[in-house]
């Protein structure tokens, strides 16, 4: 036996099958997990890897700080808005910029219809197919299939002849030959548990959500003036109100923006949660599986501010703080600040510090690339079979919370609300935990971050309706100030000063830390949710929340690595800005190999 | 102001340039519907859009449009530089095989969806470069492929004609609320600001 145990309680035996997947993400992003499983096919060891190396540091050096949005918006294709922001929000700290109270609010609104959009896609597009069997769809009776959505949910498009034009669409589409979307599956499993009615209920649902996402991007486009790359600007949001003209956002804009968040709301609440909680309910080993970190290290920094420019978690739609040790009785506060507070390691991580054994805050940060193979690798540096995780394994950096590896993201952001005794969370939580019958201690687990995921969608789109009322009282109070450009010209800058950003992206915490010099960027580091989650070991041997997360989970088939996918895609993973740069043979649909 | 995002007017024909400008060149087809926006004025059914790396997040704009004209640096292994033209159903060919470009699976999905959406076909063209160099975070076009742009140009002009798409030469430069992207990114002061 080679069993081990982690600093942080984890039991792990790097004996039996190792099985390798590579790369893991639907869309752009190059994460790669090897598992360990034991005689019965149990994970009993996961290791995770990010491909490629992330030079965003290198890029902003010597750059205007006032630009640095327009470039971290294209460090990652996904997340584009949310970069920009924590960047703005960054530098107005650093030069102690106040935005207006109408900046704020499109900020908000900006961040709660990404939220909305991301989940929703997420949902649809990247995780409901490692629970929905496309192709048993097609065998599915429209009538039982109508019958079924009229029992879960009062959404209008329910009648047996919709379910049966869809289900004639999508066979028209499978029998051309070209899966597209749904190819690279692992169709007929049988880790595949809905019936055939379900599953068509749910592919139909997919379309309908992709076609949906049009409607609530235009909200960034009303407000951001250029879409899917929306405009920002330090100080405030680059864009005018004109309420009774035809030029700005008047009120014909504002309007639109109003009935989409209706729209948004309905959908949410009579398509995706009703989806949801079907799913869920014939996968309930899933409230067991893939808890990893969850039941005891949760990260959030809050966001939302209520009001502008106060950045207590009091202030906070969404509060946020730290769970360490599995102490729900506590919330930690936590201070991004704070040198002892949030360190990143490379002990395991392709990049070079003076002194390994240290973590170094953002602020001293360093990114200097050291691709090297521990000497029980397999394969070497172009084709690596088998990692050597007691060496460098990663070009994503080990991130850690007073020494804690943290898990980030909505079930975070949703358990510490919970604790902190949010009353609209809390009212979400134990209803839907009501309705399926299941203890808290279920949230811990791949479904349960699954259906923080949702209630989110849902807690944001209704979010929107609150903020944008909000908006519109300021603006009829006669408030339609949108930036502040007082401290705009570089001569008003104090010489030498530091400053953070964050922001709670959908995928979790996100940080940008900026140290600028004699008005030009001098340093530049960001913290990504994918960094958190997909962390590596540190110096202390901490295993990362993906490696935590997959421990325990019996697999029905190492072939077809389904269990492995549900729970990391259960974490939204986004290795596009964790890290980056093109792989040397190019994109592979994903491989997987078992020794 | 001009709500250059909105979709469900009369936009019908989406000149799209994807790929990421801080990846030397990754960022041909973001360059060349800049160049294009530069040099010409359209018709009002018309929009161009620098499409960065979004994938699945483009499917608004890709499936509510009846033809698309898409630029993008794509690895066909081919001498760098060179330009290859695709119509059509030439296009999902090339865009399922093993390696196009970084996001290739994901733009070859958002292609995928749209028909699945639609139900019905687009025009499609797609003209690519074979890149030189794509691995240097924070770097501009090589020279070889810059070279291109005005060929590519040239090409995406004749596909145009052919779908009788309309535009004409500018009179007066472009103006800033005109730009596809922010012009912090513009290749100028991109290239300005490199590090050194």
């Amino acid at each position: 036996m080679t069993e081990t145990l982690t600093a942080n309680g984890f039991k792990l035996d790097t004996g039996g099958k190792r099985v390798v997947v590579d790369p893991i993400c639907r869309i752009e992003g190059h994460l790669r997990i090897e598992v360990n499983l034991d005689s019965d096919n149990v994970i009993r060891n996961a290791v995770s890897t990010g491909t490629m190396w992330r030079g965003l540091e290198v890029i902003l050096k010597g750059r205007d700080p006032r630009d640095a949005w327009a470039f971290v918006e294209r460090i990652c294709g996904v997340c584009t808005g949310v970069h920009a922001l924590t960047s703005v929000r960054a530098v107005e700290d650093a030069l102690g910029i106040k935005i207006p109270e109408n900046a704020n609010h499109i900020r908000n609104l900006m961040m709660l219809a990404q939220y909305t959009q991301d989940h929703l896609v997420h949902f649809y597009h990247l995780h409901a197919l490692d629970w929905v069997d496309v192709v048993s769809a097609l065998s599915a009776d429209p009538k039982a299939t109508s019958a079924l959505q009229q029992s879960i949910s009062s959404w209008s498009k329910s009648s047996p002849g919709y379910f049966r034009d869809v289900q004639a669409r999508l066979k028209r589409f499978v029998e051309s030959g070209q899966l597209g979307p749904f190819a690279n599956a692992y169709w007929g499993s049988p880790a595949y548990k809905l019936p055939a009615e379900a599953n068509l209920m749910a592919v139909t649902h997919y379309l309908e959500a992709l076609d949906f996402q049009r409607e609530i991007v235009k909200i960034h486009t009303v407000f951001g003036g250029r879409n899917p790359h929306p405009n920002w600007v330090v100080g405030g949001m680059p864009c005018s109100f004109s309420l009774n003209e035809t030029g700005g956002i008047n009120m014909e804009w504002l309007n639109l923006v109003s009935s989409i968040i209706d729209r948004s709301i309905e959908f949410i609440d009579k398509v995706y949660i009703p989806d949801l909680k079907a799913i869920a309910s014939f996968y309930p080993e899933w409230t067991t599986y893939g808890g990893g970190l969850s039941s005891t290290n949760l990260l959030s920094y809050g966001d939302f501010p209520k009001v502008a420019n106060d950045w207590s978690q009091e202030n906070m739609h969404m509060p946020g703080g730290a769970i360490i040790n599995g102490d729900l009785s506590k919330v930690h506060e936590v201070d991004v600040r704070d040198p002892e507070q949030v360190q990143e390691f490379v002990t395991h991580s392709w990049y070079k510090y003076p002194d390994e054994s240290k973590g170094l805050h953002p602020w001293d940060g360093m990114t200097e690339p050291n691709f090297e193979l521990g000497p029980n690798t397999k394969g070497s540096k172009t084709d690596i079979q088998e990692i050597d995780e007691n060496a460098k394994y990663s070009f994503v950096k080990a991130p850690r919370w007073r020494g804690h590896a943290m898990e980030v993201g909505p079930l975070a952001r949703y358990v510490v609300a919970y604790v902190r005794g949010d009353e609209e969370i809390k009212a979400q939580v134990d209803g839907l935990l009501s309705d399926l019958g299941l203890p808290l201690t279920a949230l811990f687990s791949t479904l349960g971050r699954t259906a923080a995921r949702g209630l989110e969608c849902s807690w944001a789109a209704h979010k929107m309706r609150f903020v944008f009322d909000s908006m519109m009282a300021n603006l009829k109070a006669g408030d339609t100030a949108t930036s502040n450009m007082d401290l705009w010209e570089p001569k008003t800058w104090p010489k030498d000063v530091k400053g953070v950003g964050m922001v709670e992206a959908p995928r979790g915490s996100l940080g940008h830390w900026v140290h600028i010099k004699d008005t030009k960027i001098a340093s530049y580091q960001a913290i990504v949710p994918t960094t958190w989650n997909a962390s590596p070991r540190d110096a202390a041997g901490n295993i990362g929340a993906y490696e935590a997360a997959l421990l325990g989970t019996p697999m029905a088939n190492p072939e077809q690595p389904l269990e492995i996918l549900r729970t990391v895609h259960s974490f939204d993973p986004c290795l596009a800005c964790a890290t980056h740069v093109i792989a040397p043979d190019g994109q592979e649909l994903v491989s997987v190999k078992v020794r | 102001m001009e709500q250059e995002g909105e979709i469900d007017g009369e936009t019908d024909t989406l000149i799209l340039g994807i790929g990421n400008v801080l990846w030397a060149d990754e960022g041909f087809g973001v360059r060349c519907v800049e160049t294009l926006n530069a040099r010409f004025d359209f018709a009002t059914n018309v929009r161009l859009m620098d499409g960065g790396t979004q994938g699945m997040f483009l499917l608004p704009w890709v499936s509510s449009v009846s033809r698309l004209l898409i630029f993008d640096a794509i690895d066909f292994g081919l001498a760098p530089g060179e330009l290859r033209i695709m119509r059509d159903d030439e296009v999902p060919q090339y865009m399922g095989a093993k390696k196009m470009s970084m996001h290739q699976t994901g733009f070859q999905e958002v292609l995928m969806s749209a028909r699945l959406l639609n139900d019905r076909t687009q025009q499609l063209a797609l003209i690519g470069v074979q890149p030189e160099l794509l691995d240097d975070y924070g770097g501009s076009l090589r020279e070889v492929v810059r070279q291109r742009i005005p060929d590519a140009i040239q090409h995406a002009c004749a596909v145009l004609r052919d779908w009788g798409v309309g535009f004409r030469e500018r009179e007066e430069p472009l103006a800033t609320l005109d730009l596809v992207g922010p012009g912090e990114l513009d290749i100028v002061s991109y290239e300005l600001g490199r590090p050194r």
